[in-house]
Order: C-alpha cells, then sequence, then structure tokens
C-alpha cells in the first residue's frame, strides 16, 4: 500500500476534515441562522411570548392549564410534575387498549358533565385525550363551542359574547387548506378577562 | 375528506415536483460541473480541502474508501461522546445541565452517527445548546453526507469499467455537506423561524400561568419555564438529512419545534426531499434516467398504499373510545379519530402522512406519538421500517438499500427465465448476489435476534411497564427495529434509558449501519473491475412497469416472510383484540 492510501493517513485526514467540518456546521451555520433569526424574527425565535407592560403571559404556541370552569379547558397534558411543563414535554404514551387510558377519558368525561350537567350534547374527542406534546395551544372549534354555554353561565356573560370570541381567536386552515381550523386556548382565556366586568384573577 | 386527499395529493404533487431539478443540481455536483452554487462553495471547498490535507485527484479502491468512511464515522462518534461527557465545564449551558450518563452518551454518539438519532434521552432536560450544536447538528450533516457518499460510489461502480477506484470519500462527503445539505438547511432554517421555531441562546423564558396549577405533590405552580434554543438549525437538518433526533423531547410534535401547519408540511417534504431526488441523480448518473424513475415509482406505489392504511386506521379512531359519550368523526369542526397523542393545529392526516414518511425514508422524527397510534397504525409505521428502508430510505442509504433489492430481482429473474443476469450493463454474479443479500438479511437478522433476546431476558421485560399485553412486545419489537434499520422512531412508552438498552441498542445500530454499508462498497468495487455489456435482446429492460412490479414483489415477499410472526404476535392480535 502506497503511503497515499495508508489507514494512517487516511486517520489524520478524518480528524482534521471533523475539525473543519465541526466549525463549519456546529457553530458558523447555527450562528448565521440565530443571526438572521433574530434581525428578520425577532418575535418568532424568541418564543412567540405574549407579553404587555413587561409582564409576559405566556407563549402564543404553548398552551396553559386550565381547571376553572370559568375558563376554556385545553386537551389533557401528560407531563410531569405537572401539566403543561414546558420544561418537559411529553406525551401520555398510552397504546389504544391500555386500561389507564379507558380511565382517564372517562374520568375526564366525568368532570366535564359536573361542571356542566346539561350539556347532553357528545363530547368532542380532542377535549378527553392528550396531546403529543402535552403543551398543545389549541382546541377543535367543536371542543371550544361544547364549552360556550359552560363559561357563559358561569362568567354571568350572554353566549353570543362568548360565542364571538371564539370565532376572534378561531385560526382557519393555514392558507385554507393546510392543517386543521383550530381555537387558541390561551389568547381566548385572556380576552375573556379583559372583557368589562371580568376579573384576571382565578381560584384554584 | 377533501382536506386530507387535498394535502396529501399536494404534498406527494410537491414532492415529485421537486425530484428532477433537485436530482439533477445533484448529479452535477457529484459530476464536479459547475453550477450555480460554484462561485459560493467553491472557496469553502477549497479551504475544507487544503485544511484536512485531501487531494481531489486522489481515487480509492473501495477497502481505502471503506476504512475512510469507518475512521470519519468512529471519530465523529468520539468527538460527540466526548461532548456529551463534558457538556458540564463547556458553555452555552444556560440550565446548567450536568454531563450525560456514561450509556446514554454511548448510545446517543452511536445513534447520531449512524444516521439513526434514536432518542433515549429528553432533548431539553439532558442536551446543554452547545452539545445540540456542536456535537448532534454536526453529527447530522456528516451521517447523512457519509450516506450520501456511499451512494454516489456505488452508482459509479455501475458507471466506470474496467477499473479498480470507487472515487474519493472526502470529497464525496465534503460536497454532499456544502452543496446540498448545507445550503437547503439555512434556507429550511429561516422560513422555520418564521413560522415560530425558536433560535436563540437564552436559556428557557419563564411566564406567568393565567390559572395557577398544583404539581403530583400538591405544591402550587404560578409559573411556565418556557424551554426554547437554537432549534431551527438543528430541525432543517434533522429533517432534511433523515436524521430525526429532536432538539425537544417529543421532537416535531412540540409547539416551538413545528408551530403550524406549514411548518409541518415543510418538515414532512424535507424528510423525502433527497432520498427521493436521489433516484433521479441516480438515473441520470448512469445515463438513463428511466432507471432512477421506475425505482422511484415502486417506492412511490408501496408508500401510497401503506398511507392509504394508516390514514384510514387513525381517523378511523380507537374503537375502545367508541363506546363512551365522545364525537370522533371527523368535519370541518373537529378532526374527530383517534387524537390520542396527536397536535390539534396537525390533525389525523397530517399526523398519519408524517408517520408514513419517517419510516418510509429512515428519518425518525414524529409530530406525533406512535405508541399511541391505533394497531394497525403503529403496524404501517413498524413494517416500513422492516421492509430495510428501502422506501425512500435514508439519505443515500435508502437508494443503495434500494439497489441491492434491485441485485436481487434482477438475479432472481435471470434464474426464472435463465438468462445471465445483468443490470444497467454490468453482469451480476455470486459476489454481488452473496453481498446484497448481506445488506438485506443483517438488518433482519439483528431487529429480530434483538428482540428476541429483549423478551427472554428480564431487563429487557422491566422496560414494559407501561403498556401491557401484546402492545407492550410491539414496543420492543418496535425499538429494535428502529434502530436496527437506522430509523430512530419509538412507540416511546418503553423505557429504554436503561443499561441494558442503551448498550444493546447501540450495538444493533451499528451493525445494522455499517454491515450494509460495508457490503454496498464491496459491490461498488466489484461492479467498477467489470466490463460493461452492450444491450443485447437477451437483456431483462428494468425500466417497465413489468420489472416494477417485480420488485415491489421482492421487497414485499421479504419484509412479510421475515416479520409476519413477530407482527402477528404484536400489533395483529392487538387489532384482533380491540374488536
Amino acid at each position: 500500500m502506497s503511503d497515499k492510501s495508508s489507514i494512517l493517513h487516511q486517520l489524520r485526514i478524518a480528524l482534521k476534515c471533523l475539525v473543519v467540518l465541526t466549525l463549519i456546521t456546529g457553530i458558523i451555520y447555527p450562528l448565521i441562522v440565530t443571526g438572521i433569526a433574530q434581525i428578520v424574527f425577532k418575535y418568532q425565535a424568541n418564543g412567540s411570548l405574549i407579553a404587555e407592560n413587561g409582564k409576559r403571559f405566556g407563549s402564543e404556541l404553548i398552551g396553559q392549564p386550565f381547571s376553572d370552569p370559568k375558563y376554556f379547558w385545553g386537551r389533557l397534558s401528560a407531563t410531569t410534575p405537572y401539566p403543561y411543563n414546558a420544561s418537559a414535554s411529553s406525551g401520555s404514551n398510552y397504546g389504544p387498549l391500555n386500561p389507564e387510558l379507558d380511565e382517564e377519558v372517562r374520568a375526564r368525561i366525568k368532570v366535564l358533565k359536573t361542571v356542566d350537567p346539561d350539556n347532553m350534547k357528545p363530547i368532542p374527542v380532542d377535549l378527553v385525550t392528550h396531546s403529543a406534546s402535552g403543551l398543545d395551544p389549541h382546541i377543535s372549534i367543536a371542543a371550544a363551542t361544547y364549552q360556550v354555554h359552560r363559561v357563559a353561565f358561569v362568567r354571568g356573560l350572554s353566549e353570543e359574547i362568548v360565542n364571538a370570541l371564539v370565532t376572534r381567536y378561531t385560526e382557519g386552515r393555514q392558507f385554507g387548506f393546510l392543517g386543521e381550523p383550530r381555537v387558541n386556548v390561551l389568547k381566548l382565556n385572556l380576552a375573556l378577562d379583559q372583557l368589562p366586568g371580568q376579573t384576571g384573577s382565578s381560584k384554584m | 375528506m377533501l382536506f386530507v386527499f387535498l394535502q396529501i395529493g399536494l404534498y406527494l404533487g410537491v414532492l415529485l415536483l421537486l425530484v428532477k431539478p433537485l436530482g439533477l443540481y445533484m448529479a452535477r455536483i457529484y459530476g464536479g460541473e459547475h453550477t450555480f452554487m460554484t462561485p459560493v462553495m467553491e472557496p469553502i471547498e477549497r479551504l475544507v480541502y487544503r485544511a484536512s490535507g485531501i487531494k481531489q485527484s486522489d481515487e480509492m479502491d473501495w477497502k481505502i474508501y471503506a476504512v475512510a468512511v469507518l475512521l470519519f464515522n468512529m471519530a465523529g462518534l468520539l468527538l460527540l461522546f466526548i461532548i456529551q461527557r463534558i457538556q458540564g465545564f463547556l458553555p452555552l449551558n444556560p440550565q446548567a445541565l450536568p454531563a450525560v450518563a456514561p450509556d446514554l452518551a454511548f448510545n446517543t454518539a452511536i445513534s447520531f452517527a449512524t444516521n439513526t438519532n434514536w432518542q433515549s434521552y429528553n432533548g431539553e432536560t439532558t442536551m446543554s445548546y452547545l452539545t445540540q450544536m456542536m456535537g448532534m447538528t454536526v453529527q447530522n450533516f456528516l451521517s447523512a453526507a457519509t450516506g450520501m457518499a456511499v451512494l454516489i460510489a456505488l452508482i459509479r461502480g455501475f458507471t466506470r469499467h474496467t477499473i479498480n477506484t470507487i472515487g474519493n470519500f472526502w470529497v464525496d462527503m465534503t460536497r454532499s455537506v456544502l452543496y446540498v445539505l448545507l445550503p437547503l438547511s439555512l434556507v429550511l432554517s429561516i422560513v422555520l423561524v418564521s413560522q415560530g421555531v425558536v433560535q436563540t441562546f437564552d436559556g428557557a423564558q419563564t411566564v406567568s400561568l393565567l390559572q395557577k396549577t398544583q404539581d403530583i405533590n400538591g405544591q402550587t405552580i404560578s409559573e411556565q419555564a418556557v424551554a426554547v434554543g437554537p432549534a431551527a438549525s438543528q430541525i432543517a437538518i434533522k429533517q432534511l438529512g433523515t436524521n430525526g433526533g429532536g432538539f425537544f423531547n417529543v421532537n416535531s410534535a412540540h409547539p416551538l419545534e413545528n408551530p403550524t401547519p406549514f411548518s409541518n408540511f415543510l418538515e414532512m417534504l424535507a424528510i423525502l426531499l433527497i432520498p427521493a431526488a436521489l433516484c433521479y441523480t441516480f438515473g441520470r448518473m448512469v445515463g438513463d434516467t428511466r432507471q432512477g424513475w421506475a425505482i422511484l415509482a415502486a417506492m412511490t406505489l408501496i408508500f401510497v398504499a401503506v398511507l392509504i392504511v394508516s390514514v384510514w386506521a387513525e381517523q378511523r379512531g380507537n374503537p375502545v373510545l367508541a363506546s363512551l359519550y365522545i364525537d370522533q368523526s371527523p368535519g370541518n369542526l373537529q378532526p374527530g379519530g383517534n387524537m390520542e397523542g396527536k397536535e390539534l393545529r396537525l390533525g389525523i392526516a397530517d399526523s398519519a402522512l408524517w408517520a408514513t414518511a419517517t419510516t418510509a425514508a429512515s428519518n425518525g422524527s414524529v409530530n406525533a406519538m406512535l405508541d399511541s397510534f391505533t394497531p394497525l397504525g403503529g403496524l404501517t409505521a413498524m413494517w416500513l421500517m422492516q421492509l430495510g428502508e428501502v422506501v425512500y430510505g435514508g439519505v443515500g442509504s435508502g437508494l443503495y438499500g434500494m439497489l441491492a433489492f434491485v441485485i436481487i430481482a434482477v438475479f432472481v429473474a435471470g434464474l426464472m427465465i435463465g438468462r445471465t443476469p445483468e443490470y444497467l450493463g454490468k453482469k451480476i454474479e455470486a459476489f454481488e448476489m452473496k453481498m446484497a443479500s448481506i445488506m438485506v438479511l443483517v438488518p433482519v437478522l439483528v431487529v429480530l435476534l434483538g428482540t428476541a433476546i429483549a423478551v427472554i431476558i428480564p431487563e429487557g421485560k422491566q422496560a414494559v411497564f407501561y403498556n401491557p399485553g401484546p402492545h407492550g412486545f410491539s414496543e420492543i419489537l418496535y425499538a429494535f427495529s428502529s434502530a436496527g434499520n437506522n430509523n430512530g422512531s419509538a412507540f416511546a412508552g418503553l423505557a429504554t434509558n436503561t443499561l441494558f438498552y442503551n448498550i444493546m441498542l447501540g450495538f444493533v445500530m451499528l451493525i445494522g449501519r455499517y454491515w450494509v454499508i460495508i457490503p454496498a462498497l464491496a459491490i461498488a468495487g466489484s461492479l467498477a473491475r467489470k466490463k460493461i455489456i452492450p444491450v443485447s435482446s437477451g437483456t431483462l429492460p428494468t425500466h417497465t412497469m413489468l420489472f416494477i412490479t417485480w420488485l415491489i414483489t421482492v421487497i414485499i415477499i421479504v419484509g412479510a416472510l421475515s416479520f409476519f410472526p413477530a407482527l402477528s404476535l404484536g400489533p395483529l392480535v392487538e387489532h384482533l383484540m380491540a374488536k
């Protein structure tokens, strides 16, 4: 074997090449992307945070836990040690036949029935199942509509007003055909609290 | 349902439209021709060669090519292992994360070097920004470029004749990074940021909760720490390089990794883009684009058939929940169907389409939790991996895996019609057939043996504590199918961050990667030495519908026969139990 094709020669190239390409793809490339992102899309690049007067109310892309009947509720979250832990995303990973899935769905149905006993409509499936991330910010239009009666009743508002808010925070399919129509739960609840006569503070 | 068909149709349409331009571009890059990127990248390319001591004109025989691949991958693996182990002392670690445990670091280093990107770790709580960038992002590029280089070497086996050499690994690999992966990643990552994917070096962002909540110990929680980081730059290459290792734990189900249906569309497109376009590159390089289209047709037909089953199974919903008073029917007001483990913005169609694309290609990223798919939906994902990751497959690796099947198909057809088997003017003889058999059978072997060992010994069984019954078996079978075929997706309920699984799956990934690469290069070397035989009336045409059907048959017979018994113990029996 000539020197050019010796294993040692290839090893030297391997090590040097790894260093050079680590510089290019591991440092320069992410720095360029960060630079452009921070200049052109500052809001998105930093987590799409909803802020007002220096106070941060959340990220419009990250859901929050709601269990108070006066708020719209989101998807079930399987994160630990508390729901919607945005530092540890996780799904439930329940197999379709897992008895615990069946139990949790039944428990959720029971709670939804308890806070809204007159509602006889079937419950939209996304309201009783865990999202993949545990941080899903959205529910379906059906799931929001299902809760309108309850939220309006608890807050002493007319259903028309609440329905109008739901419509306002509904996002259609992107470009008219991509993805699913959906309602942003956090934005909707923030808007509810800002209605005249409604308070932002909540009980547990 | 209209929107389901519309989105799937648009996806396949855009994908197939991009095959020719990108495929042509790549053919010119590997042929050393001038392209519109040359003025930008050539100076950088020369710099890489000069700094590394690479001489462009040095040609390698297949053994030296293989040595270069192995040394380069081994060095990358070691570097990633070391970075994980010392990340606590390195900068860009705002969450002050400690060193990654040795067995986990071992598993993850192999996982990224072999283009598998199996995630035993939880991204946001385990890996520092520096590890994600300098360790993982780098291996995302380099493992993908390795696959592409090996493919190009194999193609040269067909195009060259009576010569010992098959190209220069360093040149093929560097060009893959600089001319293909890097520009595409740059563009994709910026578009992803515009949709809401984060790209920052700041630590977690604390925000207040509108309604306070409680943790499992009854502590009041009034704030939410939103994990962020330099995610977009990694996500772009993780999709384009069929890597799949997410920045966050739940991968592209995370709203900051995949925020909108448009980001989802682009990330899905990026999964299949390069593997599909390489078919055209292949056809172009061997001087007959019909050959590339024929292979792409075989891949696409299998893909569409499996996709239909997956979408149907998921949209049908979970039969167990059907008896409860809930509404699983699809419509304009809700996606309906099996929504456990799926994101609302993505619904059923985008989740099933992603699951099919990510397992057809050896990508392994997810936008929904595959463990919660219906038995048949989960089966389709598992089976696409078990076919050997040849339906589009990994960048480079998918097509060289597919060419092994083509060699087998040509050989068997030759035996049946009593002619000397040949493909693209090269005689296919016992040596090529042996190597192709190794490429096809070694992954099958490690998947089945690994599964068998794991279900026998206690360390293997203990990981199934979450989903009882046949689903637990499916989880183990899925893990080995994913590792052995370098996919990286998981039925994530299986607790695999244990000594046993980290080590075991680590070795399975190594064998599944290099025992395919080495025989592929051996075939390249053997073919390059052969003469080119002119086409005669006795030549079996390999671009016809007849051959495409035959190729699909061979792939499915091997896949079905190898895995049917195992699949019937897992997803099939689970499907029957769900009735």
